[in-house]
């Protein structure tokens, strides 16, 4: 299987996508499980405070994901990066495994960078027909919303 | 020789088919046994993989069940070769288990009947309960020999109902609406702010009742005792146990577990299951839909 072309993602997800087509088909679940595993808790201040996050409703298990600035700046600018946060239950790896990817693809990544990801991102992992269509949806809305939450990150006026 | 019924459950008795249904602990003795597979399916595509029954084979409802391009399920000859793949002979007793409350486990059983597969049983309080008592679970992987399962033509008659059987249907046979009450009552589909669920119209078939299917199951998710269903579908709602019922939900998932509990556990004699479901009525071109929470009434001029 040829690697698709990355050239227009930043280093962190086209390393990450380049990493899902070098793994054959039967055992790229078991790379989406070990993402699954790997998704970091919540900081402590979200922890105590759940309701903080946004849930993701087409996640077919309770997924919930925040955004913030850097060091918990109150304002920031697009060049400023941008951290993410995710819960979800240990029950429903598929979707900590679909946030997880997105951890460690975007965590990081400045808000223009976040705001310019290709919009068919979640279809480049090789995973759509190993899960279903209908189960990467979930990955997809979790992009929509991270998206739609760095866009409305307050912004530092001059 | 036939592996007999879970008898160890005075609740199981109750039920129409009691031998539908065995328990956590009859899996825990029996599901090694020979002429005995265990089946976990899920809605997670992954949770086999963290842990599942000893002895357990994995089938799952998008990739083993339905096909890639035609939205049906597999042939005789595809459903022949992914029983035979898996080990599993036309004479065995699958036992299927699954998380939520087994709603995707019902699913399963519901296509294996497609194929006429004779003896399929749930684990009664699915993945859940398993869990729960702390019963063993193991990653490691299950094999079995390769087995030489028959073409059987697959008969959607008896228990798939098509869309214009449905409208068909329409104030002549009881239909069961087994979704949320927002998606009943089409709320769902105008949330702000959410993506549309890829139905361009809410609300439900005219006539439906709506019964989300999670009432049929307890706080173990196991399945409410026959006098509680009995309740709920024939007191409340007031299905004739004596006829036939059409189920319905949003892919025909949900709608197979409430498939299970009228057709198995009630004994109605014709249950079908209306998998096309509320995706492919929502989206169809002028069918009746009634919006809100009253069933409304199936339109005059059809008949």
């Amino acid at each position: 299987m040829s690697a698709q072309d990355t050239t227009d993602l930043p280093a962190s997800v086209a390393e990450l996508v380049e990493d899902f087509h070098a793994v054959p088909q039967q055992d790229r679940l078991q790379l989406l499980l070990e993402f699954s595993r790997q998704l970091p808790a919540l900081p402590e201040r979200y922890g105590e405070h759940p309701e903080a996050l946004e849930q993701v409703v087409e996640c077919q298990s309770p997924l919930f994901l925040t955004v913030e600035w850097e060091d918990q700046a109150a304002t920031g600018e697009d060049s400023t990066p941008v951290r993410l946060f995710f819960s979800a239950p240990m029950e429903a790896p598929t979707t900590r495994g679909f946030a997880s990817i997105l951890h460690e693809g975007l965590d990081g990544l400045t808000a223009s960078q976040i705001a310019e990801l290709p919009a068919d991102l979640t279809e480049r992992f090789a995973l759509t027909q190993l899960v279903s269509p209908l189960r990467m949806r979930g990955m997809s809305a979790m992009l929509e919303r991270i998206r739609r939450q760095v866009a409305q990150l307050p912004r530092t006026t001059d | 020789m036939p592996i007999g019924a879970d008898t160890t459950d005075p609740k199981f008795a109750e039920y129409a088919h009691p031998q539908r249904l065995v328990s956590t602990a009859w899996v825990a003795e029996h599901g090694q046994d020979a002429g005995v597979v265990v089946i976990e399916s899920d809605e997670d595509v992954l949770l086999y993989e963290t842990g599942h029954i000893p002895g357990a084979l994995k089938v799952d409802w998008h990739t083993d069940l339905n096909l890639p391009d035609v939205r049906d399920y597999l042939d005789g000859a595809q459903f022949a070769e992914l029983m035979s793949s898996k080990g599993i002979t036309r004479e065995d007793t699958i036992v299927v288990y699954g998380d939520k409350s087994n709603w995707w486990a019902a699913y399963a059983l519901w296509v294996f009947t497609l194929f006429g597969h004779q003896d399929v049983r749930l684990m009664d309080g699915g993945r859940d309960k398993w869990v729960t008592e702390g019963r063993e679970l193991t990653t490691e992987t299950t094999t079995r020999e390769r087995t030489d399962y028959p073409q059987v033509q697959r008969d959607d008659a008896p228990i798939r109902a098509y869309q214009p059987q449905v409208l068909e249907a329409l104030g002549q046979v009881p239909l069961i609406d087994v979704r949320s009450e927002p998606e009943y009552t089409g709320q769902r589909t105008h949330m702000a702010e959410y993506p549309q669920e890829g139905v361009l119209r809410g609300g439900h078939i005219p006539t439906a009742a709506s019964v989300p299917w999670a009432r049929a199951a307890a706080e173990d998710s196991t399945f409410k005792p026959r006098a509680a269903l009995e309740a709920i579908y024939q007191e409340e709602v007031g299905l004739d146990p004596t006829q036939e019922v059409i189920a319905y939900c949003r892919i025909g998932e949900r709608s197979a577990h409430t498939w299970f509990v009228l057709q198995h556990l009630l004994g109605f004699p014709q249950v079908r299951n209306y998998d096309g479901s509320w995706t492919e009525w929502g989206n169809s071109v002028r069918v009746p839909i009634v919006s809100g929470p009253e069933r409304g009434e199936a339109p005059g001029a059809a008949r």
